[in-house]
C-alpha cells in the first residue's frame, strides 16, 4: 500500500509541476469538444442527443494522452530501471501509476462534464449516477491503460500502436458508460442503473487482467 | 534460445506431407462449393395460413462457408491462447512461432467472417450492418484486438522481445470468445442473429452434411496455413538469430583488429 501511494504521488507531483494535464490535456478535451459542435452543425438538439458519446469518446482520447504521458515520464533517462532496481513492487508500480492516471482522469471528467453542459446544453438528471458510472469507468481504463502503456513503453510506435491495442478492449465499457450518462442526463429512458452494474462489473474484470496481466508482463 | 541453429537451405516452406494437405484442402474447397452452390437447395418457407413464400432463398448458400470460418477463426484464436500461454510457462520460440502463426489465420478468417456475414445480412436482414447486434460487435472487437496483436509484433525489431507482451495480448482477447459465443443466449433481444440450429438438429441431410463438410475442410485449410506460417516464424527466429550472432561475430574481429594494432 506504501508502494503505491509512493508511485501515485511521484507521478502527481511530477504532473503538479509539470502541469501537462491542465496546460495540454485539459485544452485538448476542450478543442474536441467544439470540433464535435463545429462537425454536427453547432444543431444544439443534436450536441444534447448524443452529448454522454461525445463525453466518453473525449475521455478516451484524452485517456490515451494521459496514459502516453505517464509512460514518458518512466521512459525518459531510463527511469523505469531505476524504479525497477528500487526494490519497489512491481504490483504496487503498476498499482501506484494507475491510481496516479485515475486520479488525473477524474479531473479530467470534471472538466468535460462542465464542458457538455455548458456547450451543450446538457441536464444531469441523475448526478449519482453520473459520479458512480465516471468513477467506475475511469478506474477501468487507467487498469487496463497502465498495461497496455506499459507494453507498448520503449517502443518508437507507441503512440499509435497504444490506441489499437487500447480501443477494442473497452468498447464494451464505452458502450455501458455511454448509455449509463444516457439516463442521468435524461437523453434516453434507459436503466441506467442496469447499465452501471454492467459497467462496475466490466471495471471488476478489467482491473483483475490488469493486475494478472501485470505480473506476466514485468520481467524476473 | 535457438542457440547456433543454421539456416536450413529451403527453397519453399512446404513438405511431403503439407503438400498433400494443400491439395485436400484445394479439392475439397471445390468440392464444397459444387455442394454449397448447386447441391444443395435454397431455403425457401411457405407461411402455414398464407402460403407466402419466405426464408433465406439462394442467400442461405453462403452459411455453408460463413459458418465453418466461424468456427476456424474460434480454433485459431484458442490455439493461439494456448500456444502463448505455453510460451509463458516454457519460454520456447517453438510456442511463439505457433501463436503468431495461428493468429495471424484467425485475423484472416476473422475478417473473412465479418465480410462473408456482411454480404449474408444484405438480402436476409436487409442491411449490410447492425450497430446493435452483439454478436457483430463482439466479432469486430475480436478482430480488432488480433490487429493490435499483430501490430504489437511488428512493433518490435527482435521476435523473442515480441513474444512476451504478445503472449500476454493473446490471452486477454481471447476472453471475447465466450462472449461472441454465448451472446445470443445472455443478449437475445440484442441481436438478430438465431440460436444455434445445428446443435439442436434442427437441420438435416445433404444441408447437414454440407455444413459438417465445409467445417472440415476449414478445417484443413487452417491446419495447412498455420503449417506454412509456423515454418516462416520459425525461420524469422532464425534469421533474427543469426543477424544477431553475426553482429557478434564481426565486432569481436574488429576488437581484435584494434587490440592488435
Amino acid at each position: 500500500m506504501t508502494d503505491i501511494w509512493l508511485i501515485a504521488r511521484k507521478d502527481l507531483k511530477i504532473e503538479m509541476r509539470s502541469r501537462v494535464l491542465m496546460n495540454q490535456v485539459a485544452p485538448f478535451a476542450l478543442i474536441i469538444l467544439v470540433l464535435f459542435g463545429i462537425a454536427l452543425d453547432a444543431d444544439q438538439k443534436s450536441l444534447r442527443n448524443f452529448a454522454s458519446g461525445l463525453f466518453w469518446i473525449s475521455v478516451l482520447l484524452c485517456a490515451l494522452m494521459a496514459i502516453a504521458r505517464s509512460m514518458t515520464i518512466e521512459r525518459d533517462e531510463g527511469a523505469l530501471v531505476g524504479l525497477n532496481l528500487s526494490g519497489v513492487d512491481p504490483s504496487g508500480v503498476f498499482l501506484g501509476k494507475a491510481c496516479a492516471i485515475a486520479i488525473q482522469l477524474l479531473v479530467l471528467e470534471v472538466f468535460l462534464g462542465v464542458g457538455i453542459i455548458l456547450l451543450y446544453g446538457s441536464e444531469v438528471e441523475d448526478l449519482w449516477l453520473l459520479i458512480s458510472t465516471g468513477l467506475f469507468a475511469c478506474i477501468a481504463v487507467s487498469a487496463l491503460g497502465t498495461i497496455f502503456g506499459f507494453l507498448a513503453s520503449g517502443l518508437g510506435v507507441r503512440e499509435t500502436l497504444l490506441p489499437i491495442l487500447l480501443l477494442p478492449l473497452l468498447l464494451p465499457l464505452l458502450i455501458g458508460a455511454t448509455r449509463a450518462f444516457d439516463d442521468a442526463l435524461g437523453i434516453a429512458a434507459v436503466n441506467g442503473w442496469n447499465w452501471f452494474a454492467f459497467v462496475a462489473g466490466l471495471t471488476v474484470i478489467l482491473t483483475g487482467v490488469g493486475v494478472a496481466a501485470n505480473y506476466l508482463i514485468v520481467e524476473n | 534460445m535457438t542457440g547456433n541453429v543454421q539456416m536450413p537451405d529451403l527453397k519453399n516452406t512446404s513438405s511431403k506431407g503439407s503438400k498433400i494437405l494443400g491439395v485436400s484442402s484445394l479439392v475439397g474447397f471445390a468440392v464444397l462449393v459444387v455442394l454449397a452452390f448447386f447441391l444443395t437447395d435454397p431455403d425457401i418457407r411457405f407461411h402455414p395460413e398464407t402460403g407466402e413464400e419466405f426464408g433465406q432463398f439462394d442467400a442461405v448458400r453462403l452459411l455453408y462457408i460463413h459458418v465453418p470460418l466461424i468456427s476456424v477463426t474460434y480454433l485459431a484464436f484458442v490455439i493461439c491462447a494456448i500456444a502463448s500461454a505455453g510460451y509463458l510457462i516454457r519460454r520456447t520460440l517453438w510456442w511463439d512461432s505457433l501463436a503468431h502463426s495461428s493468429a495471424e489465420v484467425g485475423t484472416l478468417t476473422c475478417a473473412l467472417v465479418l465480410a462473408t456475414g456482411s454480404i449474408w445480412g444484405r438480402p436476409v436482414w436487409n442491411t449490410w450492418w447492425e450497430w446493435g447486434d452483439v454478436r457483430i460487435m463482439s466479432t469486430l472487437i475480436l478482430f480488432l484486438m488480433f490487429l493490435g496483436y499483430l501490430a504489437l509484433r511488428r512493433a518490435f525489431e527482435s521476435p523473442q522481445r515480441a513474444a512476451r507482451p504478445a503472449a500476454v495480448v493473446a490471452l486477454i482477447a481471447v476472453l471475447d470468445i465466450p462472449l461472441i459465443n454465448r451472446s445470443v443466449e445472455w443478449w437475445g433481444n440484442r441481436t438478430l442473429h438465431q440460436k444455434s440450429t445445428l446443435s439442436e438438429f434442427k437441420i438435416e441431410d445433404l444441408t447437414l452434411f454440407t455444413l459438417m463438410f465445409g467445417i472440415l475442410i476449414s478445417l484443413l485449410v487452417m491446419t495447412w496455413l498455420i503449417l506454412h506460417r509456423f515454418r516462416i516464424a520459425w525461420l524469422e527466429h532464425i534469421e533474427f538469430e543469426q543477424g544477431v550472432q553475426t553482429a557478434i561475430e564481426e565486432r569481436r574481429q574488429i576488437d581484435t583488429k584494434e587490440k592488435q594494432r
